[in-house]
């Protein structure tokens, strides 16, 4: 049983979430610039933390550690409030231009295998981000897991976006 | 703003981390359908059936109704909206980073285009 919500009232670009099968959720969009320059936006850390943390959330990001090339490693630090949070794994496969994959070594259990792939469509890149969870449960886990999290940072969000569209 | 985690959603997600109730929500999705038969094409027994089945019903996913002898089950929408909000948050927070990401790639062309030549 797939859902997939697509908002078509925001111009043509579009975010698509969609939960795939037992383990898999797919997230895509579409970029008007050539595959080249948004895989810069996704590897270069001054780029990459620009856009990630969408401003008004309540979490900040404190450190961006990113050495994008396979067998690099990563690490991500958030900060809300008085509290921290760490992200981390290795870069198993990149192809500029192409794609990034890496994991999500932060839990004590296997994570999530994310997968980000550029593909040229006249110009435009079209991304998507693409995450296989070692097992449905665990895919479920995420699920309520990040869930938890996300109620005060989506208040702002709202928020923020109501701000934008005014 | 909705809560996002509440102990609904739990129960739904619960309710279909198992294949044979994902199996009857696909199936009611396609006809209402009586215990006995989903008992039936699931190849287990009535009690098994009737285990999942209210397993389903706490969750909002499904809702019974007894006609006469017949149990017959209809999906519910409780579970399956708390579903799709839990994916419209992930769209939000993605469609956030996104528009912010379009911004920076716009930055990144007129840099390239207006910016000072290189060599």
């Amino acid at each position: 049983m797939d859902q997939q919500v697509t908002n078509h009232s925001v111009a043509q670009d579009a975010t698509s979430v969609e939960r795939k099968g037992d383990r898999e959720l797919v997230v895509t969009r579409t970029f008007n610039a050539a595959p080249r320059i948004v895989f810069k936006a996704w590897s270069d850390p001054e780029l990459f933390r620009k856009w990630w943390v969408p401003k008004g959330a309540s979490m900040t990001l404190l450190a961006c550690d990113m050495d994008v090339r396979t067998g690099g490693k990563y690490r991500l630090q958030f900060g809300a409030g008085d509290q921290t949070m760490e992200f981390f794994g290795k870069y198993l496969d990149v192809v500029p231009g192409e794609r990034i994959v890496w994991t999500n070594d932060e839990s004590d259990e296997e994570g999530a295998v994310t997968t980000v792939t550029f593909e040229d469509q006249g110009g435009k890149t079209l991304l998507t981000f693409h995450e296989l969870y070692p097992t449905k449960e665990a895919l479920e886990e995420a699920m309520t897991g990040s869930a938890a999290g996300l109620p005060t940072q989506l208040d702002q969000l709202d928020e923020l976006l109501s701000g934008m569209s005014a | 703003m909705v809560q996002y985690v509440s102990p609904a959603l739990d129960l739904s997600f619960a309710a279909l981390a198992d294949a044979t109730r994902r199996g009857v929500i696909e199936q009611l999705g396609r006809a209402d359908a009586s215990i006995s038969s989903l008992a039936e094409k699931f190849q287990m027994t009535l009690t098994g059936m009737k285990k999942h089945v209210s397993v389903l019903e706490k969750a909002g996913l499904v809702t019974t109704q007894k006609v006469g002898r017949v149990r017959t089950c209809k999906l519910g929408q409780a579970g399956l909206k708390a579903e799709a909000e839990w994916i419209e948050a992930h769209r939000k927070l993605f469609e956030a980073r996104f528009d912010a990401l379009d911004k920076v790639i716009l930055d990144m062309k007129q840099e390239e285009e207006n910016g000072p030549a290189s060599d």
